[in-house]
């Protein structure tokens, strides 16, 4: 099929580009460390049970980190006009935002994969489950989903690091909510079945948010 | 722009009807009965004002989403003009319900702040749109800025019920500080409330009207200091 | 081959093309030339699909751009300002990963041809980002053509070379890019439109103010004209 070529070209383009430099990836995964670093010492302080707060922690640190990373795949069509060159060839422009998604995607989950084992190291907790991984991927792709309708948008502004976070997080509060909550209750020893309605509502975010970033994508990169 | 008369006739209605509302309000509606203490028995009339508020701003961003849509359809200025002032008066109306509902708060449990899920969905809808308002800032060309607009304005919307439902559900695991129902209003309240929802959506648009006129002119100054080559 | 009708093109208040008529027949070559902000990019961004008209409508191989923009995609190549190459990956992954998105199969042997006929067959495995302007201008032809796409559009694409890389390139677009092509190219210089074009024609004041055969066309000519239809269009 044509049109999963064409993706599937896209994706792999992002892919080796990045494997060739690393640039994106060694400043999300820095960051993340970070973070979780900073706000081990930040609560750790004053909270006996980290395991109150290492839900939190984790995704604020996932959602700064992606934060990053959206900007980055832009910014990199950006430079001597790529993007124009995606919109240049005969595929739908639509495409081209799913091929975006799926990027920015994998690069959050590779980073997300190698900062779990770190995670659970330094809070001594079981992070390295299945359920916990469908949680995360469910939770990044809605992340990613409407942050790369946005990105592409903000990459043509000035303020792009401030302007990406602050149009973003106000509406994906519902994945951090759902994606909080479920880590929380995983780690309290509550299964997926259990926390169904959390399941569903991220589910949902996700579903409605693609179709509508989907069907918007064509006019943020039009002119 | 056409109607100016009606606009003045339009501004003074509001006018009276928002005289009508505090006086309903106020002085007319009967005092709530289920309430402990004096203090109490007077905040809990702020309802009159909070509840219409945030009525608006909800009927604002709606009138922003439909407008959205209209400009990405149609790409007259008109729609995107209607959209931008419809944000700007949405923000002022969720301000007001943020600011009423910390007042409540602080007389009724002692805490600017709840995280009751009206509230804290109002909240990051005053922040959506915030955001709304700069993005429009950091965008250049002003047809881009429309098209990125109406797209976050439909984003944004879409997303509020559902951040309305996901904080409705945290907050049933975390402790029941109130309930901000105002309980049920007995058919005098009724009718004061009604009247004040009334004036405060006749308000809404006579503010609409005004801010898109506003904006009509300023672009007739644009053009002109065009051509003047100002 | 290309036959605009009536473009308008509004940025805001800002009117940058007022009903604009222009046609190129099959085969032709047309020269566009114009002042700084007359257009001509804006134009070109219009025939490429990349940018929608406020008005009017065009059509490439009869196709018409706002409706079947995917199928006008297949058959136009683009050399402009920038070179539409990723930095970070070689010349030869850029043309293959191009190969792909237009569908092109077994596309290798074609690839490594281009890459020598434009003088990138020693550095085909360097990053882009290493190249020089000139360098790059030349990849981007390649990919311009990679597709063999019946209709060719250049943007000045001698912007920002110097006058040895520039004649480099315009030798490479005679041999290589513009045979057998339709072609419309923007350019600043009268002179090159006149001698590599067909047809020349002046973008002034949000269309076209004169057009001509180049055959018969002095450069003195052409020059009057060009200066009048400015002159003309400032007044109005």
């Amino acid at each position: 099929m044509r049109p999963l070529r064409q993706l599937g070209a896209i994706v792999w383009k992002d892919i080796s580009a990045e494997l060739r430099t690393k640039e994106m990836f060694s400043s999300m995964f820095v960051f993340v460390f970070l973070a979780i670093v900073v706000f081990n010492f930040a609560f750790e302080l004053r909270v006996d049970n980290v395991r109150q707060v290492a839900p939190g922690i984790l995704w604020v640190a996932f959602s700064f980190a992606g934060v990053l990373g959206l900007n980055r795949s832009f910014i990199l069509e950006k430079d001597r006009g790529c993007l124009e060159g995606l919109l240049l060839s005969p595929l739908d422009r639509s495409l081209v935002y799913f091929a975006k998604v799926l990027s920015n995607l994998l690069f959050m989950l590779v980073v997300e994969a190698l900062a779990l084992p770190i995670f659970t190291a330094l809070f001594n907790l079981p992070l390295l489950r299945l359920d916990l991984g469908l949680v995360v991927l469910l939770g990044t792709l809605g992340f990613a989903g409407v942050g790369t309708l946005f990105s592409a948008m903000v990459v043509n502004t000035r303020a792009r690091e401030v302007l990406l976070p602050v149009l973003l997080f106000p509406i994906v509060t519902p994945v951090l909510i759902a994606s909080v909550k479920l880590t929380g209750g995983l780690l309290d020893g509550e299964s997926l079945s259990a926390m169904g309605h959390w399941l569903r509502l991220l589910g949902a975010f996700d579903a409605i948010f693609l179709a509508v970033s989907y069907m918007t994508f064509d006019y943020v990169v039009e002119e | 722009m056409k109607g100016e008369r009606w606009l003045w006739v339009l501004t003074v209605l509001s006018l009276l009807l928002m005289l009508g509302a505090v006086f309903m309000a106020l002085v007319q509606a009967p005092p709530a009965a289920n309430v402990r203490t004096e203090t109490e028995r007077y905040t809990q009339r702020i309802i009159y004002f909070h509840v219409p508020s945030a009525w608006v701003g909800f009927l604002a961003f709606f009138v922003t989403m439909v407008a959205s849509v209209g400009y990405l359809v149609r790409r007259e200025r008109a729609w995107d003009v209607v959209a931008l002032s419809s944000v700007e008066v949405g923000v002022a109306f969720t301000t007001a319900v943020l600011v009423t509902g910390s007042i409540w708060a602080k007389t009724a449990w002692n805490t600017w702040w709840t995280w009751d899920p009206r509230l804290t969905t109002s909240a990051i809808t005053w922040v959506i749109y915030l955001a709304y308002l700069m993005l429009r800032g950091a965008v250049e060309d002003p047809e881009q800025e429309a098209r990125f607009a109406s797209v976050y304005g439909i984003v944004g919307f879409t997303s509020v019920p559902i951040t309305f439902m996901a904080i409705r559900w945290w907050r049933t695991i975390h402790p029941v500080l109130f309930d901000t129902s105002g309980a049920g209003l007995s058919p005098n309240m009724l009718s004061a409330f009604l009247f004040c929802l009334g004036a405060f959506t006749v308000l809404y648009g006579t503010l609409l009207w005004h801010r898109v006129r506003l904006e009509f002119l300023a672009d007739e100054v644009r053009a002109l200091r065009r051509q003047l080559n100002l | 081959m290309i036959e605009a009708r009536g473009i308008v093109k509004a940025f805001g208040d800002h009117v940058v093309l007022r009903g604009l008529d222009l046609t190129v027949a099959e085969g032709e070559f047309l020269a566009l030339v114009g002042p700084n902000g007359a257009g001509k990019t804006t134009l070109m961004r219009i025939l490429a699909t990349l940018s929608r008209p406020t008005r009017g409508q065009a059509r490439i191989a009869g196709l018409d751009l706002r409706t079947q923009g995917q199928e006008v995609r297949r058959r136009i190549g683009l050399v402009s300002h920038q070179p539409l190459l990723y930095g970070d990956l070689s010349a030869e992954e850029n043309l293959r990963f191009y190969a792909r998105l237009y569908g092109l199969r077994d596309a290798d042997q074609r690839i490594h041809a281009l890459l020598e006929q434009v003088g990138l067959g020693a550095r085909r495995t360097s990053l882009v980002r290493t190249f020089s302007r000139g360098m790059q201008q030349r990849l981007a032809i390649a990919r311009a053509i990679l597709h063999d796409p019946p209709v060719l559009l250049l943007d000045e694409p001698d912007t920002g070379l110097d006058p040895h890389a520039a004649e480099r390139l315009q030798a490479l677009l005679d041999e290589l890019a513009t045979r057998g092509r339709t072609v419309l190219m923007t350019t600043h210089q009268l002179e090159r439109g006149l001698r590599m074009a067909s047809r020349i024609a002046v973008l002034a004041g949000g269309r076209i103010a004169f057009e001509a055969a180049t055959g018969a066309l002095s450069p003195q000519a052409l020059r009057r004209q060009y200066d009048e239809a400015i002159l003309e269009a400032g007044a109005r």
